[in-house]
């Protein structure tokens, strides 16, 4: 069961009972919602509008509209700023950390939905506290032990960590989805001759595909926009991840904010596109995730 | 389960619980750790840098209780009533919530910049006010301007959250009150809350937590200063750890955070049970 196949259902009963009393007021709430949305968004539009125009115009014209196109700030950014290479090894870093927590939290959630653990109910809580300890309890001796062992400054080294941070997360979260799956099958399964392994690759996980695609979003996210590590342990310019390496570059150019701007839109692109796709799936796994943002 | 364990006590685990010795060790990271029993603990007591960044935090905690709170509610009590467009509305209180920290705090960088910000634009009808108010350079103001970033980019994240606990709220409650001629408010206040008491007094933790941990938006706005007036606890580990070396007092913060945080999840979870029996 999921916070989305859960929550559909009802909203789909509350619009059509709860809602013909309401629609004199409906005015009012247009209103309020349209400021909050200004709010929320017009803030965006400047950095998308701003990103468009030369340092001069910029300065006779700081929020209004650019007058044209003008994507020379795009470029020198990209070329500037080492957004290329952040890219990429954000893309190693996600990518890394969205596989690891796979692996690590199905099994773990597998265990603990299906198999006879012992102190199962302990496991469980054990997770839960880890998700609501802050990181700085382990960070500090972690960052000693990450540079005797030379993973400081690599990218593996932020991965491993990731992983860490998500997989009590996501483990619950999968654990879930995974107690929805009626054990008949698995039963059945067994029955055909079925050992262990094959049920959990062939009956179970492809029933909980969309937890693993929910876990993967959130995770995917919170590693691409993650700071606290990433400015910790990476300090290479050639190793950076996309946050730092934006984040020294808009410290370096501070007042061009035209280029600056555009550096940060080139950043949000791939966020932006893919929460337009999956912006149910999105919502309700951060919904569910309570991640620190 | 036996990979996410090794990792978990590779990572998490193992150096969380050597925390606990080298907090009360003067440890700088490289030599060999000495004991020092509970000189840490004096030492935190008389640290003003210490008191004045849990201040803050305390201060951060209660502007985080309060306004987004009120936004998150009221605009997800409003996206409840509306027929159309209610999920464009979401997706655009949602949006901020996604984009990355330092992105955030670039815009807002911008729009607060005295001469490339909502200044300069005020000038040109004649508006002064703002020509010499740098939020990020005062003293005075830098601790709320970041608050207010960081809030411009959460409180979306709890319409969203209270959006999802309202539309599980039975409607035939509504029927009833509007029946008995409640008014919106009355809805709002008799029904809506109480309906979404548990998600609420799940907000409250999750701010209560945060609000303890935040690092993003000081670090990147104003990495703590001018003169420690927006440092919070979170950047004064790292600062004491990474750049005075002293790991040993840097881990001791880090403890005594981490036991306010497990504070604050006992109480919660206290609150939590009682409900539980209430309802």
């Amino acid at each position: 069961m999921t916070a989305s196949n859960t929550v559909r259902p009802r909203r789909r009963r509350g619009k059509a009972d709860s809602r013909p009393g309401g629609i004199g007021r409906t005015p009012f709430a247009y209103f309020w919602l349209t400021l909050l949305a200004l709010f929320a968004g017009l803030p965006l539009l400047v950095l998308l509008s701003n990103s468009l125009k030369t340092a001069i115009e910029l300065g006779e014209n700081p929020l209004g509209l650019p007058k044209g196109f003008d994507w020379q700030n795009f470029a020198d950014a990209w070329n500037q700023g080492g957004l290329g290479q952040g890219l990429l090894n954000s893309l190693i870093v996600v990518l890394g950390t969205v596989i690891g927590t796979w692996i690590c939290a199905g099994l773990a959630s597998y265990a603990l939905s299906r198999l006879d653990l012992p102190f199962k109910r302990a496991l469980g809580n054990y997770l839960f506290v880890i998700i609501s300890l802050p990181v700085q309890l382990f960070l500090v001796p972690l960052f000693f032990l990450w540079s005797r062992v030379g993973l400081i400054n690599t990218l593996p080294g932020l991965i491993i960590i990731y992983i860490a941070i998500q997989t009590p997360f996501a483990t619950l979260l999968l654990r879930t989805f995974m107690v929805g799956i009626p054990r008949e099958l698995d039963e059945a399964a067994r029955i055909d001759g079925a050992n262990e392994w094959q049920i959990a690759t062939q009956v179970i996980l492809p029933l909980a595909q969309p937890g693993f695609l929910t876990v993967g979003l959130v995770v995917g996210l919170a590693s691409y926009n993650e700071l606290l590590f990433a400015v910790t342990f990476i300090s290479t310019p050639s190793t950076l991840p996309i946050s730092t390496a934006f984040l020294q570059f808009s410290q370096g150019e501070s007042q061009q904010f035209g280029l600056v701007n555009a550096a940060g839109v080139i950043m949000l692109v791939p966020v932006v596109i893919l929460f337009l796709f999956l912006q149910r799936r999105f919502i309700s796994g951060l919904a569910s995730s309570g991640l620190k943002g | 389960m036996a990979p996410a364990l090794i990792v978990n006590l590779i990572v998490i685990g193992g150096p969380g619980i050597s925390s606990f010795y080298y907090a009360f060790t003067n440890w700088n990271g490289i030599t060999t750790p000495q004991f020092t029993g509970l000189d840490n603990f004096f030492r935190l007591v008389n640290d003003p840098d210490f008191w004045n960044a849990i201040g803050h935090n305390a201060i951060y905690m209660v502007i985080f209780m309060t306004v987004p709170l009120v936004m998150g509610l009221a605009g997800a009590f409003m996206l409840s009533r509306i027929r159309r467009g209610a999920s464009f509305f979401r997706v655009i209180f949602f949006i901020p919530y996604l984009t990355a920290s330092v992105v955030n705090a670039l815009i807002w960088k911008n729009l607060l910049d005295p001469t490339y910000g909502l200044a300069a634009e005020l000038d040109k009808i004649g508006i002064h006010w703002l020509d010499n108010v740098y939020f990020f350079g005062d003293s005075h103001l830098s601790l709320y301007s970041v608050a207010f970033v960081d809030n411009w980019h959460f409180w979306g994240f709890l319409v969203v959250l209270f959006l999802a606990a309202m539309q599980g709220v039975d409607a035939s409650r509504y029927e009833a009150a509007r029946l008995d001629g409640a008014n919106a408010w009355q809805e709002f206040w008799h029904i809506c809350l109480p309906g979404i008491r548990p998600t609420l007094t799940f907000a409250f933790m999750i701010i209560s937590l945060w609000s303890l941990l935040g690092f993003d938006y000081p670090y990147v706005l104003t990495d703590g200063g001018p003169g420690g007036s927006s440092n919070l606890v979170a950047l004064l580990v790292n600062q004491t750890a990474f750049e005075g070396l002293q790991a040993g007092y840097a881990a001791f913060i880090a403890l005594m955070m981490s036991l306010l945080g497990a504070i604050f999840l006992i109480v919660f979870a206290i609150i939590r049970r009682n409900e539980d029996e209430t309802t």
